[in-house]
């Protein structure tokens, strides 16, 4: 028979290690110290189409993962959607910094991409971000081509 | 004619009311006995960590083997499948999002239900069997309190550490195979996967999945013992009962858990 204190301690050691497994998937793999711990100031984004972008999104500078897309809205007085960006406060950007909505790869999800600007002003918390490019939407893209062809055939004629 | 029929219907209703209604009502009652008579078997705490051990600590060997196969499985799996559309850097995603979301909870809790839930009944049913029960009463123990809610509590408790146990086994499983083995990149590998899991979204549903399945699995565990024919057919036959419901509950309840959370995604 198992006595008293061997039971505590074995319990005690399945406690350890079962936290332990909790810490290890909030941390190694789903990398919870990153961003949620540091701080971040918000600036949103006008965009004619948002195409597929998502909240949480990655926002992208120069390729590297500078904060989250934190809400998306639709503006009923501009009828545009309205980005709100949430920047990790360790990268500062350019008042004329523009954002772009870019798709990692052909098929991959989307994300804004932040590209630098020359002021010497730094963008702050509630500012808005002037220079937009909206998604590029396949269908609208095809549409396009489609007139552009039309428009040169009848210039032969 | 006619009375044939409607006998037949009696029957049927008798039964129906008798071996699903009413025990699904004893069921709840006993739910709430249970919560109530909690208190009083906190103040012996040493009952419920003795069940910790006999629950968690003796299910630890197979949760971790099991979710070490399993990942290693998805690894080779997913890599198979991830390969032909040129994206076998997103193995980690795939590994991770499966286990954290469905199968460390879900499998967990099949493996619970059949090394721990089974257990469970047939001490209680062998117990009332026997009359320790009975005995308990008469010395005016309450048998709820002394044998039914540390059971209850330590299933409880165990079931999530046990469920994320499986799912890190299973993640280190997958980065056995994927990196180790086939050769999957590394970085790649854990940073697609920290990018696409998000704490609250995956890891807490996760959480809030294996705490569910615990509750029901030992509920209907302790439920099954106290409520089985004081016979060693009964007994066998609700410990047969106690696998088959909580299985069945688990997946159901899966379903509508999976449908509640990641609805909007």
């Amino acid at each position: 028979m198992i006595t008293r204190k061997e039971l505590d301690l074995w319990v005690g050691i399945f406690a350890v290690v079962g936290i332990g497994a909790i810490l290890f998937l909030s941390l190694k793999v789903a990398n919870l110290a990153s961003f949620s711990s540091s701080e971040s100031y918000q600036i949103s984004a006008k965009f004619e189409n948002i195409g597929g972008l998502k909240v949480r999104a990655p926002v992208k500078s120069a390729g590297v993962v500078v904060g989250r897309v934190g809400d998306i809205r639709f503006d009923n007085d501009s009828f545009e959607a309205v980005v709100a960006l949430n920047i990790d406060s360790r990268f500062k950007f350019p008042k004329d910094s523009s954002a772009k909505i870019l798709t990692s790869g052909l098929l991959g999800e989307q994300y804004v991409g932040i590209t630098a600007g020359g002021d010497s002003v730094n963008l702050k918390g509630g500012d808005t971000l002037k220079l937009t490019q909206s998604a590029v939407v396949l269908e609208n893209l095809i549409g396009q081509f489609l007139y552009n062809k039309a428009a040169e055939g009848d210039g032969k004629k | 004619m006619t009375e044939r029929v409607l006998e037949l219907m009696r029957a049927l209703g008798a039964r129906i009311v008798s071996s699903w209604i009413w025990r699904l009502g004893f069921a709840c009652r006993f739910l709430w006995l249970m919560l109530l008579e909690s208190a009083p078997s906190f103040r012996r705490f040493h009952l419920t960590i003795r069940e910790i051990y006999f629950a968690g600590v003796l299910s630890l060997v197979i949760i971790l083997v099991s979710g070490l196969f399993v990942g290693m499985v998805l690894g080779l799996q997913g890599y198979d499948t991830l390969v032909r559309y040129g994206s076998s850097d997103a193995l980690g995603v795939l590994v991770s999002l499966s286990l954290v979301r469905e199968l460390g909870p879900v499998v967990a809790g099949l493996l619970f239900a059949s090394r721990a839930g089974s257990a469970i009944t047939a001490e209680i049913g062998l117990m009332k069997a026997t009359e320790q029960l009975s005995a308990m009463e008469m010395m005016a123990v309450d048998p709820i309190a002394r044998v039914v809610a540390p059971r209850f509590w330590a299933g409880v408790i165990s079931m999530p550490l046990l469920a994320a146990l499986f799912s890190a086994m299973g993640v280190f499983g997958g980065y056995l195979v994927g990196v180790r083995l086939i050769g999957v990149d590394e970085g790649s590998f854990w940073s697609q996967m920290q990018a696409a899991v998000d704490f609250r979204q995956d890891i807490l549903n996760g959480i809030i999945k294996s705490f569910v399945f615990g509750v029901a699995v030992t509920w209907i565990a302790v439920f099954e013992g106290y409520d089985a024919p004081p016979t060693a057919e009964g007994v066998s036959g609700a410990t047969t009962r106690t696998v088959v419901t909580s299985s069945l509950a688990i997946l159901a309840l899966d379903f509508v858990l999976t449908a509640l959370m990641f609805r909007g995604l």
